[in-house]
């Protein structure tokens, strides 16, 4: 029952009676970040992964600069790209150019670049939120199970049970299906995204939740905490200096490791057709048009498969490395 | 009254399958040269051969095979194999197979003087499967339980019931004294004679529906009668049918071909198989191994990319309009369409290249300039609110929008049905060419399971929504004016659920020509006015149609006498045969 985050030092910060400031800094180890952080840099594929990770975020958030540089507004058509017969594109490589870097879909000759610039934006921003909201949800409910146990653990569990039974994809179906036009002060693709986040994030909080109650209930009964206690310390108190600040550490590897996980989500709704509005370019939609065209446009299938999969690639070797960068126990 | 063909409705994604031959292969021995569209206008492999099994697939399955239940084109092509109705329509290419003849009836329908009754008599020597005779009363059991027991048989239309002077009996399950059905009259046993309770010139069209095959009393089982259902025509169920599973019919020897104006006894046996996934159906059908796809709905993406690369492919595919006209309907209740040059800024902003390369492109569909199918007879062109090569009119939009005080352009809605592609994108087509005006629409999909029921199709809703654009298709279920328009422009058709006057146009000056033309006894003349009716509700700026729909057929070459019939807008497969 070791926790991950058993550092040298780790508990230290948290000291209810640090009162003596510690003498010479000679001696002091250094931050969990700081150990975290050098182990994560000598890990190569791990950095590659927050590389290209970064990479997108950047491309989602120029998306307009990059596409005015090197595309075409991502809606617009260009029928002159089109063989009016076979409806895919009139030149080889489905219009692959210098002035269509990715080609052009079939049909209605809008650009595959541009469009995967702009679907990043979808997919990251759900991916995202959507952790944040599980994240966030999770690690109240988990610290809250975990370290009061009794009924409230009880309860709290069995709604996890609950959640994790739910037939999410089949309710988040059902769901957008039936969004008003406007709700929440939202409307149009503003509502969709807000309703996608909400339901991929809400439904996914057990998973994270139960890691931090499990990483809290071995927690709370370690000596800081005893001691904290003892004192006369507050249960809010302990919960806030003494065990979130342990928890750190597992909720950034889930979140990094659950961003993806959302991403895959939110494109397999658009797949189903259930994501935003058109014409707005999703990955996902991308991807579901594509099908009928595997064959005559491969490129179009291929640029939102490959962006799909980069970026969740990237996102768990990026996780896996954090989660080993920050757990004491793969220290050779 | 007439409702639009419900197969061609649910065409556009799922299309139907095929069938293979047993008979070997071959080349349908020196007839017509078989090439790219032959037979949508002639007939290909042109041959007298008798034998084999013709071999047809569905992507699903039929909504029944009971004739007097089914509302979809191809099942009413279908049903000829087995039930023949009073009259029907000529086995010929183009337009001669538009023509009625008389198919169980001696001739075609004979009107009385005040129009209110329309008399059939039965030929000589018509048998059911057991070698019982045809009487007078089948007929009469098979129109009243087709249209008046609505809580048994639904599928189907119901144009009898809204015609037929019949009070109001309740259906020979909850009556069974048919003698209390006084919609038609059956004065002997061959004489049938339906009592109107207005005139209506088009009532054959009516008598054509597999509705009006003869039915045995004792023989209905109500909606499970699809499982057995006892041959008139060439051909029989050879055994009880349970629905999914394959579909054998086998030679009615009880059949004589004399007294049938049609040939369709060509092969020795047919056989439908269901629930045939849609692209391994294709496959077969380009190999083979499968004769046709009953469904009719024409070819995946898939297949069609690839026959209309193939040189040999292609000559053994055929591009025939369906009949099947696209649309968007401007609702002129949602502001600012209100006012007409609002709704003229949008047609002369459409692109209607854009909206064909949606559909397919040339392959898809024909640009479209007026609402009348060029397929109906009496069909004129016109083009009332044309552009120069139908990309839009930036001057005319431009004047347009400054006469209804909105220089700037104005935002709106254009719905759709979200799980018909071609549809959604014809909708984004559209919002692309009007943004450049300024004219910002919003996309909005509905189900089409839904759409006409609950949201395009529900005025109140769409007032609530404001969808001022709503995409839209449309076909007729008889090859009139009549049988198109009045569904979708007549004032009286207006519905608060299940609309699809989706403009809401109630024009006093088209009502009234339509309630004209269908007491009116001279063809030449409805079609005169069907004309009017198209000029004035192209001028009413409420429907902007942009595609004659057209379908990609595959007739392989093992199956003869194939061409495509305008009266179900698919191959005519009571005509077919198979290459000995």
């Amino acid at each position: 029952m070791t926790a991950p985050l058993d550092v040298s030092g780790a508990a230290e910060p948290a000291r209810p009676d640090k009162g003596a400031s510690p003498g010479g800094a000679t001696d002091r180890g250094r931050s969990l970040g700081q150990i975290a952080w050098t182990r994560l840099r000598q890990d190569k594929v791990a950095m590659i992964g927050f590389g290209f990770v970064v990479f997108m975020a950047l491309v989602a958030v120029c998306a307009p600069l990059i596409v005015r540089l090197l595309g075409h507004p991502p809606n617009e058509w260009h029928q002159e790209m089109i063989d009016p017969v076979l409806s895919t594109a009139n030149a080889p490589w489905g219009g692959m150019s210098g002035e269509f870097l990715l080609g052009v879909e079939p049909v209605t000759g809008r650009d595959i670049f541009s469009r995967i610039v702009y679907g990043a934006r979808i997919s990251m921003l759900i991916g995202f939120l959507a952790t944040m909201v599980s994240v966030v949800i999770g690690t109240v409910m988990g610290v809250i199970a975990g370290y009061f146990g009794g009924w409230v653990d009880a309860f709290i569990s069995r709604l996890m049970d609950i959640f994790l039974a739910f037939p999410l994809l089949l309710f988040a179906m059902a769901l957008v299906g039936v969004i008003p036009d406007a709700a929440f002060g939202l409307q149009g693709n503003g509502l969709r995204i807000a309703i996608l986040v909400f339901i991929i994030g809400f439904f996914n909080w057990p998973y994270i939740g139960r890691i931090i109650r499990g990483q809290t209930l071995s927690l709370r009964e370690r000596e800081f905490v005893e001691a904290a206690r003892s004192l006369g310390a507050s249960n809010f108190y302990i919960l806030r200096k003494e065990l979130l600040p342990n928890l750190v550490a597992p909720i950034l590897v889930y979140s990094t490791l659950l961003i993806p996980t959302n991403i895959l989500f939110e494109a397999a709704l658009s797949f189903l057709g259930v994501g935003v509005e058109a014409p707005t370019a999703t990955w996902g939609g991308m991807l579901s048009e594509a099908v009928d065209y595997y064959n005559a446009a491969p490129n179009f299938m291929l640029a939102p498969g490959l962006a799909i999969f980069l970026t969740v690639l990237a996102f768990n070797l990026f996780g896996d490395g954090l989660r080993d960068a920050l757990d004491p126990r793969t220290q050779s | 009254m007439s409702k639009k063909w419900l197969g061609l409705a649910a065409a556009t994604t799922s299309a139907a399958m095929l069938l293979t031959s047993c008979g070997g292969g071959g080349d349908g021995g020196g007839g017509t040269e078989a090439e790219f569209d032959a037979g949508t206008t002639s007939i290909v492999n042109p041959s007298d051969e008798q034998g084999g099994t013709l071999k047809f697939a569905h992507s699903d399955q039929f909504d029944s095979l009971d004739p007097g239940n089914t509302y979809y084109a191809a099942n009413w092509s279908f049903t000829r194999f087995y039930a023949r109705s009073l009259v029907t329509y000529a086995q010929q290419p183009g337009e001669e197979g538009l023509e009625l003849v008389p198919d169980l009836a001696e001739d075609l329908g004979e009107v009385s003087d005040d129009g209110l009754t329309w008399t059939y008599t039965l030929k000589e020597g018509l048998k059911f499967e057991d070698g019982t005779p045809i009487t007078a009363e089948d007929v009469k059991y098979a129109v009243a339980r087709s249209n008046f027991a609505p809580d048994i048989i639904n599928k189907g239309p119901v144009y009898f019931s809204q015609l037929l002077d019949a009070g109001d009996y309740e259906g020979p399950y909850e009556d069974e004294d048919l003698d209390n059905f006084t919609g038609i009259e059956t004065p002997d046993e061959r004489t049938i004679e339906f009592k109107l309770k207005e005139p209506f010139s088009e009532f054959d069209y009516v008598a054509a529906m597999p509705q009006t095959s003869p039915v045995p009393a004792d023989a209905d089982t109500g909606d499970q009668y699809q499982t057995q259902v006892v041959s008139n025509g060439p051909y029989k169920f050879e055994s009880e049918w349970t629905p999914g599973k394959t579909l054998n019919l086998v030679r009615n020897e009880e059949y004589d071909p004399e007294t049938d104006p049609l040939t369709r006894n060509r092969p020795d046996k047919i056989e439908v198989a269901f629930k045939q996934e849609e692209n391994d159906r294709d496959n077969r059908l380009m190999s083979g191994d499968l004769h046709m796809d009953v469904a009719g709905l024409g070819l995946e993406a898939a297949a069609r990319g690839k026959i209309l690369r193939d040189e040999n492919l292609k000559a053994q595919a055929d591009n025939p309009q369906t009949g099947f006209k696209l649309y968007f309907a401007i609702n002129p209740n949602v502001e600012p369409f209100d006012d007409k040059a609002c709704r003229e800024a949008v047609l002369y902003g459409a692109d209607k290249t854009a909206m064909q390369a949606a559909w397919g492109g040339e392959v898809g569909g024909d640009i479209a300039t007026n609402m009348l199918p060029p397929s109906t007879p009496g069909f004129t062109e016109i083009d009332p609110y044309g552009t120069p090569e139908h990309k839009g009119d930036p001057d005319k939009v431009a004047e347009s929008l400054e006469a209804c005080g909105q220089e700037d352009g104005f935002d709106t809605k254009i719905s759709y049905r979200s799980d018909r592609d071609k549809e959604k994108k014809a909708a984004e087509a559209l919002q692309q060419a009007l943004a450049e005006y300024g004219i910002n629409a919003e996309l909005k999909g509905y189900e089409a399971g839904t759409y006409t029921s609950e949201q395009a199709g529900s005025p109140a809703f769409v007032e609530k929504e404001e969808l001022g654009i709503m995409a839209y298709g449309w076909g007729s279920d008889w090859p009139s004016g009549y049988g198109f328009f009045q569904q979708i422009v007549h004032g009286d058709s207006i519905k608060g659920a299940g609309n699809s006057n989706l403009s809401e146009l109630d024009d006093p000056e088209i009502n009234e020509l339509l309630d004209e033309a269908a007491v009116t006894d001279d063809p030449a003349q409805r079609e005169e006015m069907y004309a009017e009716v198209d000029a004035l509700a192209m001028d009413s700026a409420t429907l902007l149609p942009y595609l004659d729909q057209k379908a990609l057929l595959f007739r392989p070459e093992n199956v003869t006498n194939v061409f495509f019939g305008e009266s179900f807008k698919m191959y005519d497969y009571s005509a077919m045969g198979l290459a000995q």
